[in-house]
């Protein structure tokens, strides 16, 4: 079945459909409208799969989906437009210029945790770029699974994008398939299954993968405001967001008033009881449930550790005085566990961050420039937010992906655009002035050789913007020379 | 443990020391590279000599040079392409910092190759170093003699940061065994799939520059003298040993005999009547590769040259007539000084012919005609493409040089071999003032609070056109008080 359908979609690809930006954009136009159209039907599946409202739906999908889409559509000529490039001597009577491309059958797996905003944001730039698609979301988040498989046919050009729904073995039959670009969002353990899997068909890949994002609060801050947002940024979607501040660094004097902030936030965002709160969600299933529970095993917890089997419910918890051997901080934690890891200043926060694998965000609270700088100048990770958390995520024009273990690749916006197109190095010439070619044509004599070295020399101070007619003296100079050695 | 571990811990070892950070350091590193190739430049051009038969004016003009306005850009541009790249906010961050800072990845395995060992193993290691990383290059052992002049870059690079590891394939496999921040490897497709599978294992990310079969479209309405010279000179530079050499011709019929013709003309006028006694005419690398190149010619007519000699590893320049889809030649990348004709009725057939096979890593289309070329670039895909000329994309630095699907991902040269070798880093610097503008974002949610989200998120802001715009309104407004102070009388 799976083979049926991306040959089908190549088929269709190759039919020249998707390429007119008229097609492109009125299939986002489309996309647009479902997301509008149909926002109470995602927000009842988001709710039945993650508890999430219809505040959390909008801030933390809908609206980047909706960003998107508007982006893609007003900016598409302008990106898939060709574009000139500076030239050399030799060419400067050429046209050289670099012409985006689709790729062709595009194979985009979503996760669960944000649903809607895995795959149609990715989506938005294969359509965009001119490709087809198969889209496959995660079966952990069933009914959103479910809706977008009846609602995407509905809306889009149902040969083009194509939305596979399953499991394990239905997208392991999928990865044994031909794409042109696989975009996976999920773990780092999966993401080297389906690296594998592309290689075999030297598939070019995007891998959004996780890790455990540092949180770094300075001494010197304002602690009470550091709180509120790492807060916000932790206890959203329950801990489940691929950028939530995975753990806090600090020092051990400043560690009680960092639970008492917390606390205080804790108290006015969710009130007294989080569990009957409109606003807080529910961990995916209980084997995720399960799993984030153990990881409390050998910890101190300093504010909440309540749950509730039957309800996939973890209450929003920090544990203190962590310790770096500590289970907890052996994985990414994907729940509402905030664990403490004290540290004697920032040289052991930044030794700390090193010693462990590239992390998919990192987070540095600090009114200290020197503090901020060390820290950005002497780590490393897919993006870092200063003074807050998640942030640069809401950003389209900041590129959005990890490195090593947390990921290659990135999308948003125009990257989204780029990533999943084709640049494809284009040089028109015309049959006139062959006689300038006589320098690279054998015989290869002492002569002909200094012609070249020559144009080299010219394309020097080309590259130091030199204008047209200098260009063209220049040229005319070394046909001189060429009928001179005639 | 053995040597490749070794050498990939050293670099390791030497990268975390952050040495390799200062702009300083990689342009003196890149000064001493370019020493390298200048004083080092008898034993290069001796080893290719021995490796491919290349003249010492074949090796400055086709690999030597190329690299050195590798290194001078470089040099020149570092200080541009390494700084923050600041990107256009949105209400809400239109008082913070908000920058791409390049970073570098780590360390870099090169994996060269052995047709242009000098140019495909040493330019990437340019972007290596102009990105900060510590790299491990790995030239091929095919080109034996210039592996072993590689073996002296130790004495002009940073020896620790930059190792150089030769040997076979099961030095190779040992290689990839290790873990890297970045594979660059040039070669072919099928060692291509292995070099990802490694990869994939620790998660690396991969440029991979392979090869397939790139074709060449003549246009019956062509200069077809003109449209020959640069075939002729594309397809036997090197023995024909380009990844981006025109591997097949596709043209009318009625065109056929009028190519073969030129071509022949061009052969004589650059190699002579004898090309094996030619200085300028290369050799097969191997016996192994000899054997190969002779093989596919089974089958096929020959309508120039056919002869060799497997003593000298020499095949004459080659061209094949009436060649069909179904021959030897046409099942695998020639990688040698055989052309073959493969006549078809028109671009509709060409383009067809050309999109029921692998993409290539280039392609050809002589034509005189805007519209043929513009036809065949948009219903067609490739690297890269270029009308009226072979090869010479190459030396654009500011076109990106790489291929799409089974002949390649990614690509390098000038500022994408930086880019490429770099990890770009999104930055987002706000301060813990402005706390009330977060109110929106924080539960308990109510529609007023997403009201406000939805405007300061969805409104992109451009200073630098506002600045502009203020600019033009200030000079504006100073043009009217001069015309009124002074001008009016």
């Amino acid at each position: 079945m799976e083979k049926q359908v991306v040959d089908d979609l190549r088929e269709v690809f190759q039919s020249g459909r998707s390429r007119p930006l008229q097609y492109r954009k009125q299939q986002l136009r489309a996309l647009l409208r479902l997301i509008t159209e149909r926002q109470a039907d995602i927000e009842q599946a988001l709710k039945q799969d993650l508890n999430r409202n219809t505040y959390n739906t909008s801030l933390f999908e809908l609206i980047s989906i909706e960003n998107d889409i508007k982006l893609a559509e007003s900016d598409i000529a302008d990106w898939a437009a060709p574009q000139p490039v500076k030239k050399n001597l030799n060419s400067a009577l050429d046209d050289a210029y670099i012409k985006p491309e689709p790729l062709g059958v595009v194979l985009i797996i979503g996760t669960w945790n944000y649903p809607w905003a895995m795959i149609l944001q990715p989506l938005v730039g294969a359509i965009a770029a001119g490709n087809a698609a198969v889209v496959k979301p995660s079966e952990l988040s069933e009914h959103s699974a479910r809706l977008m498989k009846e609602l995407l046919p509905l809306y889009l050009d149902k040969e083009m994008y194509q939305v596979v729904t399953g499991g394990v073995p239905e997208t392991q039959e999928l990865l044994k398939q031909r794409f042109d670009h696989i975009f996976y969002t999920g773990s780092s353990m999966v993401g080297k299954l389906v690296m594998e899997a592309a290689a075999r068909h030297l598939t070019p890949v995007t891998l959004e993968l996780g890790g455990k994002s540092p949180c770094y609060i300075d001494k010197n801050c304002d602690i009470a405001v550091a709180c509120r947002r790492i807060t916000w940024g932790k206890f959203a979607n329950c801990g489940q967001t691929c950028i939530a501040p995975d753990y806090i660094l600090c020092e051990p004097s400043i560690q009680d008033r960092i639970v008492e902030e917390i606390q205080k936030t804790l108290l006015e965002f969710y009130q007294k009881d989080p569990k009957s709160s409109p606003d807080y969600c529910r961990i995916i299933n209980t084997r995720h449930f399960d799993r984030i529970l153990a990881l409390m095993n050998e910890c101190t917890v300093a504010l909440g550790g309540e749950s509730d089997h039957s309800q996939c419910y973890i209450a929003p918890t920090v544990l203190r005085d962590v310790l770096p051997h500590f289970k907890i901080m052996q994985e990414e934690i994907f729940g509402p566990l905030l664990p403490i890891v004290t540290v004697n200043g920032l040289s052991e926060a930044i030794n700390f961050i090193n010693t462990r694998e590239k992390p998919l965000a990192l987070y540095v609270f600090s009114s200290n420039k020197t503090v901020i700088k060390r820290m950005l100048t002497e780590t490393t990770s897919g993006g870092v937010t200063v003074n807050d958390v998640l942030m640069h995520y809401t950003l389209d024009t900041l590129p959005f992906g990890g490195v090593g273990n947390s990921g290659m690749g990135r999308y948003h916006g125009r990257h989204t655009f780029n990533q999943l197109s084709h640049h494809r190095a284009c040089l028109i010439k015309s049959f006139a002035m062959e006689s300038l070619n006589d320098a690279r044509y054998p015989p290869l004599t002492a002569a002909r050789l200094h012609k070249a070295n020559c144009a080299a020399i010219g394309d020097a101070s080309l590259k130091q913007h030199i204008p047209l007619p200098t260009l063209l003296f220049f040229k005319v100079f070394s046909l001189k020379n060429h009928f001179k050695s005639i | 443990m053995s040597r490749e571990q070794q050498a990939v811990q050293q670099a390791r070892k030497a990268f975390l020391t952050a040495r390799s950070k200062p702009l300083d350091y990689r342009i003196k590193q890149l000064q001493n590279l370019k020493r390298f190739i200048k004083e080092k430049t008898t034993d290069i051009t001796n080893a290719m000599r021995k490796d491919l038969h290349k003249t010492a004016n074949a090796t400055q003009l086709f690999e030597i040079l190329g690299l050195e306005g590798e290194i001078n850009l470089a040099v020149s541009k570092l200080a541009e392409w390494a700084a923050p790249r600041p990107v256009n906010k949105n209400l809400l961050t239109i008082a913070d910092d908000v920058y791409i800072q390049p970073e570098p990845l780590g360390v870099v395995l090169i994996i060269g190759a052995w047709n242009y060992p000098i140019a495909v193993t040493l330019q990437p290691l340019v972007g290596a170093i102009a990105a900060g990383n510590a790299a491990v290059v790995k030239p091929s052992e095919v080109s034996s003699h210039t592996a072993k002049v590689m073996e002296l870059l130790p004495l002009y690079l940073d020896p620790e940061m930059y190792q150089v590891v030769t040997g076979g394939v099961p030095e190779t496999q040992e290689l990839l065994k290790q873990r890297f921040d970045h594979i660059f490897y040039t070669g072919n497709s099928t060692v291509g799939k292995l070099v990802m599978e490694a990869a994939a294992r620790h998660l690396t990310p991969v440029t991979l520059e392979l090869g397939g079969k790139s074709p060449c479209y003549i246009d019956k309405n062509c200069d077809i003298r003109i449209a020959c010279r640069r075939i002729t000179w594309g397809k036997y530079m090197n023995c024909g040993q380009t990844c981006i050499a025109p591997d097949y011709i596709l043209c009318e019929s009625s065109i056929q005999d009028k190519v073969i013709n030129e071509i022949q003309k061009c052969i004589q006028e650059f190699y002579t009547n004898d090309p094996k006694s030619f200085a300028d005419y290369g050799r097969i690398i191997n016996q192994r590769h000899f054997k190969r190149i002779m093989a596919l010619v089974e089958g096929s007519t020959v309508a120039i040259g056919g002869d060799s000699d497997e003593s000298e590893c020499y095949i004459a320049p080659t061209v094949l007539r009436d060649v069909t889809s179904g021959s030897k030649v046409m099942q695998e990348e020639i990688f040698g000084p055989v052309l073959p004709i493969i006549t078809i009725n028109g671009l509709k057939e060409a383009i067809e012919f050309i999109n029921e096979r692998e993409k290539p890593l280039a392609l050809y289309v002589f034509s005189p005609s805007k519209k043929v070329i513009k036809q065949m670039i948009s219903e067609t895909s490739s690297g890269a493409i270029v009308a009226n000329d072979c090869l010479v994309h190459f030396t654009i630095s500011d076109l990106p040089f790489g291929g799409i699907g089974n002949s390649g991902t990614g690509c390098y040269h000038g500022k994408y071999s930086f880019d490429q070798l770099s990890h770009l880093r999104s930055c987002l610097i706000k301060k813990l003032n402005m706390e009330g503008v977060n109110q929106m974002r924080y539960p308990p949610h109510t529609t007023e609070k997403l009201r406000w989200a939805r405007i300061l998120l969805l409104k992109q802001v451009n200073l630098a056109r506002w600045r502009q715009v203020a600019q033009v309104a200030v000079l504006a407004a100073l043009a009217a008080f001069v015309v009124q102070r002074f001008l009016r009388r």
